[in-house]
């Protein structure tokens, strides 16, 4: 590996959360995007056929290094690291409602869950999951929820478009059948 | 997702009602009622579906639950207006079960997300990053300026703040010193060596317990006498110092 590629898995080995390709710039003002880029390939490469215990992978619009899913269990077992809380039923649907309808505000999401919904947004709003995107321009100007890259992380998923696509789902929304 | 038969039977037979969070919500029982009976979501029985609701959110104890309460009304308003009579072929019939079937359609679509994000997150959560996240250093706070009387102020304003401040009056208790010096040292001439305990006799008030302990450090530091605990935890022994005179 060249000097950039050891600097790139250096600072990725540092930072305590995923590396944005415009992050890297600041490690070295001469290296273009590409060269990053060409770095980032390589470290991937050089983890996937060294025969290591991580890998790169591109989450929430960067890159970490992350354990294999292999060694999982043994690390739990010995409770050097600890998995994220898991989310309830409630929780994951006004996430997964929020990820495909951003930025949305509480009464829809209310009115398609059919269920208030206050203690689970600020829940995820605590958890880092959900952030104000901003207000709405209707009566009342309702707050506005988005994900946030922490959702991302949490789901390892590199951006939004990782979800599957509404098209893609088992039931897709399709118009009623016309009457017989 | 549990089915609400368990529950059903239960109730029929007097046992306990879960009524836990085992539904997100009304959409979530009508869907799962739905899927039991094994019925086309595009014609709904909805009298049968609608007796069926009423049934389970009884059961599971959510009759209460204005969202449930919602949900059956809706259904027998529907159940309603699949009763009346139709009219000519000319007009296009609307079926009142429409909103209901897009409703739980878009619904169920929000669930098959939640099954895909469950596992992209169990998937995730196979995998570690690094553990450790540096606290960041909190700022020093800046050196405090100020005389005192800006902090008396300060503190007048705090109390002016307060209800009704709560003011405890202290009773001074002088410590008798002197009674314990005199105590000590005649215990001194008496014995080579004794223990706290004799010392403080039967019965010690905290001002004498706070007197002996007084005047033993001072005649201590005037090396008058030695406090030594020969092991640990066993009580320390008070003998003769360097400087002790017999009075």
């Amino acid at each position: 590996m060249d000097q950039r590629t050891r600097l790139l898995e250096a600072a990725l080995y540092a930072a305590p959360r995923p590396l944005a390709l415009d992050e890297l710039g600041i490690l070295d003002a001469e290296a273009t995007e590409d060269d990053w880029k060409k770095a980032l390939a390589e470290l991937k490469e050089h983890y996937e056929t060294g025969g290591h215990g991580v890998e790169l992978v591109e989450l929430a619009h960067g890159w970490q290094i992350l354990t294999l899913p292999l060694f999982a269990e043994a690390i739990e077992r010995a409770a050097f690291a600890a998995r994220p809380a898991k989310l309830s039923a409630a929780a994951l649907e006004v996430l997964a409602l929020v990820a495909y309808r951003q930025p949305v505000g509480r009464a829809e999401i209310e009115e398609i869950r059919g269920v208030s919904c206050g203690g689970v947004l600020r829940m995820l709003q605590e958890r880092g999951l959900l952030e104000v995107a901003g207000r709405s321009e209707g009566l009342g100007r309702p707050i506005l929820y988005a994900t946030t890259p922490q959702f991302l992380e949490l789901m390892g998923l590199a951006d939004l478009s990782d979800l599957p696509r509404t098209e893609e789902l088992a039931v897709a929304l399709r118009p009623p059948q016309t009457e017989p | 997702m549990t089915t609400p038969a368990g529950a059903l039977n239960a109730a029929a037979n007097g046992g306990f009602v879960v009524s836990l969070e085992r539904y997100t919500g009304p959409l979530d029982l009508l869907l799962s009622l739905i899927r039991q009976e094994e019925i086309d979501i595009w014609d709904i029985p909805i009298a049968r579906i609608a007796d069926q609701f009423l049934l389970a959110i009884h059961a599971l104890g959510l009759d209460e639950a204005a969202e449930y309460l919602e949900m059956a009304a809706r259904l027998l308003r529907i159940k309603a207006q699949m009763l009346l009579p139709r009219r000519g072929d000319e007009e296009p019939w609307e079926d009142p079960r429409h909103e209901l079937v897009r409703r739980l359609l878009e619904y169920q679509q929000i669930r098959e997300v939640v099954d895909w994000l469950t596992a992209a997150a169990r998937r995730r959560a196979d995998r570690y990053s690094r553990g450790y996240l540096p606290q960041l250093p909190d700022q020093p706070p800046p050196p405090l300026e100020l005389d005192l009387r800006e902090l008396m102020e300060a503190v007048e304003r705090v109390l002016a703040m307060m209800p009704d401040p709560v003011i405890f009056r202290v009773m001074p208790r002088p410590l008798d010193l002197e009674g314990a010096n005199r105590r000590i040292l005649s215990l001194l001439a008496e014995h080579a060596t004794f223990g706290w305990r004799e010392l403080l006799g039967e019965r010690a008030s905290i001002a004498d317990v706070l007197s002996a302990l007084v005047s033993l450090l001072e005649l201590a530091r005037r090396g008058q006498l030695t406090i030594v605990q020969p092991r640990a935890f066993t009580p320390f022994e008070i003998g003769r110092g360097p400087a002790y005179q017999a009075a």
